[in-house]
């Protein structure tokens, strides 16, 4: 079974295209992040999906049901929203079951399953707290307890960590992939952040002014780029394009060796994080790049260098940006 | 040592200032209370001293406790205000709401037409409205002013709740509809206890005008049973002799209500004032 097919969705504000032509299939249980810059229209795409924006044109099915005429409360979704969104009145077990409550679940059903829930995200304690508070954390595992009380054929996470500090972040994304497995229920996650995209996805759709310009496994898109913009946009450090005539070169920073001859270059900044070394250079035809030594490297600004590479790692793009 | 000083000298400054503005702003509101207790001949030759032994008495509230019916012109005026407040917050916040939240064709247009209220004083069409509550029998009755008023006080109320219904988050609203609140609960439920601060704001806003307006109660609803508080207090200003004693103790008495609806909205507001700075 599919979790949901979207069928040539188009969405426009006014004269403004914001989703052109949309095709995607998520298969049951999959993991799907929608990756891109912002404006790219991602989140556009996900409100379409929850119900919360009409699609122009196209279709949107969830399950077996077409859900284009279907409210967002019975399209079988849950949302998880950046803001955290919860309810400021309700108490933390009330923020959680209100959902259920408007479904009109029984009353020891919902006690259940917030409790389970809340079992789950750690929140036990907390049940009886109001959302002012909770720490941001907390806050943002409610809004995911919210979203797993009501059993949803469909999860749909809306940039969940953007608010969250960096230590934190990487907590909760381990938190969401172990509750994935758990639930073995299918995901939508968007987010502009490609670290995210990369660690967490089944399967990344990059997205572009509203288009989908690649969609495929994390390492699939990282090796095998479709396009300039794909290969630009994950890894990090992103991917070094150096002019080549009329087309364009791409080669990661980590494939990038010194070696006694090759492209000289000389360098203009270091940045050593322990583990790994990034060095910024600039090539003798002033054009940046940034090579990538794993371990700690005792290379100086202002030492000229010189650069080689495998070419079975390089890439090459037309003036198009397309692959060739 | 040197910094607490001028923090300290900073604090008196501020105080000094805030209590400047504080006496001028009490100043008259004091002037007619203690010359509410004064004889008349005591108002006339010294209005800025204290009632004492000799110039004291309740005379002012009696003549006003006595003549007329001013128990029931207070309850005018409160119901007529509080009434034209509930209307104009409950309506102003839906039509700010549906502006802020509904994309739909001539939103800005219907925005800027319910602001232009704020631009035209009322009082022109006083001929067209008399007019209207005549051919709606509506004349001395308190709807006639309640009507008036909401319809006064909601431009201004459209403009400012539209303007702090555009902040609400849109991710709240959505996790509503998500778990199946129709819009009017997400409205109630959700948005107006968000919205508490710039809604106490408008209250008081309108509050004031409504107490206070002579206009209209003279016009539409000049009526004994339907007077208001500031109508009923012109019976003591006469063409020739007027009763300041009556006057002021009535003025004293139409203070009270106002603070005590003050106090109940001025938590809220605080907060609304304060409320861009902290977050």
């Amino acid at each position: 079974m599919t979790a949901l097919i979207l069928d040539n969705v188009c969405k426009s504000f006014g004269e403004v295209e914001v989703l052109k032509n949309i095709n995607l299939t998520v298969e049951d249980g999959e993991f799907v992040v929608f990756v891109g810059p912002s404006g790219c229209g991602k989140s556009t795409l996900l409100r379409v999906i929850a119900g919360l924006e009409d699609a122009t044109k196209g279709t949107v099915q969830i399950g077996e049901r077409m859900v284009n005429a279907i409210p967002p409360a019975k399209r079988g979704i849950a949302m998880v929203f950046q803001s955290y969104a919860l309810y400021p009145h309700l108490s933390v077990a009330g923020n959680m079951g209100l959902g259920l409550k408007q479904e009109k679940t029984p009353k020891d059903e919902i006690i259940k399953r917030v409790g389970e829930a809340a079992r789950m995200l750690s929140l036990t304690e907390y049940l009886d707290r109001r959302p002012s508070e909770l720490s941001g954390g907390q806050r943002q595992r409610v809004a995911i307890g919210r979203a797993i009380v009501r059993k949803p054929d469909l999860f749909l996470f809306d940039e969940p960590l953007s608010n969250l500090d960096a230590a934190l972040r990487m907590n909760t994304r381990i938190e969401i992939a172990n509750l994935h497995r758990q639930l073995a229920a299918s995901m939508i996650y968007v987010t502009h952040d490609q670290t995210e995209a990369m660690t967490l996805a089944d399967k990344i759709v990059v997205l572009r002014d509203g288009q989908v310009e690649q969609v495929g496994a994390p390492m699939e898109l990282y090796n095998n780029p479709a396009n300039q913009f794909v290969a630009g946009f994950l890894g990090a450090p992103s991917m070094n394009f150096l002019r080549h005539g009329e087309n364009s070169l791409g080669i990661r920073p980590e494939h990038i060796q010194l070696a006694e001859t090759g492209l000289s270059a000389r360098v203009t900044h270091v940045e050593r994080l322990g583990g790994e070394t990034n060095a910024i250079l600039v090539t003798e035809h002033d054009e940046p790049i940034t090579v990538r030594f794993f371990g700690q490297h005792n290379i100086a600004v202002g030492e000229a260098v010189h650069l080689t590479w495998d070419a079975a790692n390089q890439f090459m793009f037309n003036a198009a940006g397309e692959r060739i | 040592m040197n910094s607490a000083r001028t923090a300290l000298s900073r604090k008196i400054a501020v105080h000094a200032v805030l209590i400047t503005y504080v006496v001028i702003a009490l100043f008259p509101v004091f002037v007619i209370l203690i010359n509410s207790f004064k004889t008349r001949r005591a108002i006339f030759r010294e209005p800025l001293a204290l009632p004492n032994a000799d110039s004291f008495t309740w005379e002012g509230y009696q003549t006003v406790l006595n003549q007329g019916d001013f128990l029931q012109y207070f309850q005018n005026s409160f119901v007529v205000t509080v009434v034209s407040l509930f209307f104009i917050l409950l309506f102003g916040a839906m039509a700010a709401f549906a502006l802020a939240e509904y994309r739909f064709k001539g939103n800005t247009v219907m925005g800027l037409y319910l602001a232009l209220g704020i631009m035209i004083p009322i009082r022109i069409g006083t001929v067209a409205i008399l007019d209207l509550m005549v051919q709606t029998g509506l004349v001395n009755t308190l709807m006639a002013l309640i009507l008036v008023y909401t319809a006064q006080g909601l431009p201004l109320a459209v403009f400012i709740l539209s303007e702090f219904m555009q902040q609400v988050s849109d991710d709240l609203k959505n996790a509503g509809r998500i778990d199946g609140l129709n819009e009017y609960t997400i409205f109630f439920k959700l948005v107006l206890p968000l919205m508490r601060p710039a809604m106490a704001t408008v209250a008081v806003f309108n509050m004031i005008p409504i107490w206070n307006d002579l206009w209209f109660p003279l016009i539409l609803a000049p009526a004994e049973s339907v007077k208001t508080l500031t109508l009923g207090s012109q019976v003591f200003i006469g063409q020739y002799v007027t009763n300041w004693n009556a006057v002021l103790a009535a003025l004293g008495l139409a203070i009270i209500p106002v603070i005590i609806l003050y106090t109940l909205f001025s938590r809220q507001l605080i907060r609304g004032i304060t409320s861009g700075a902290v977050k």
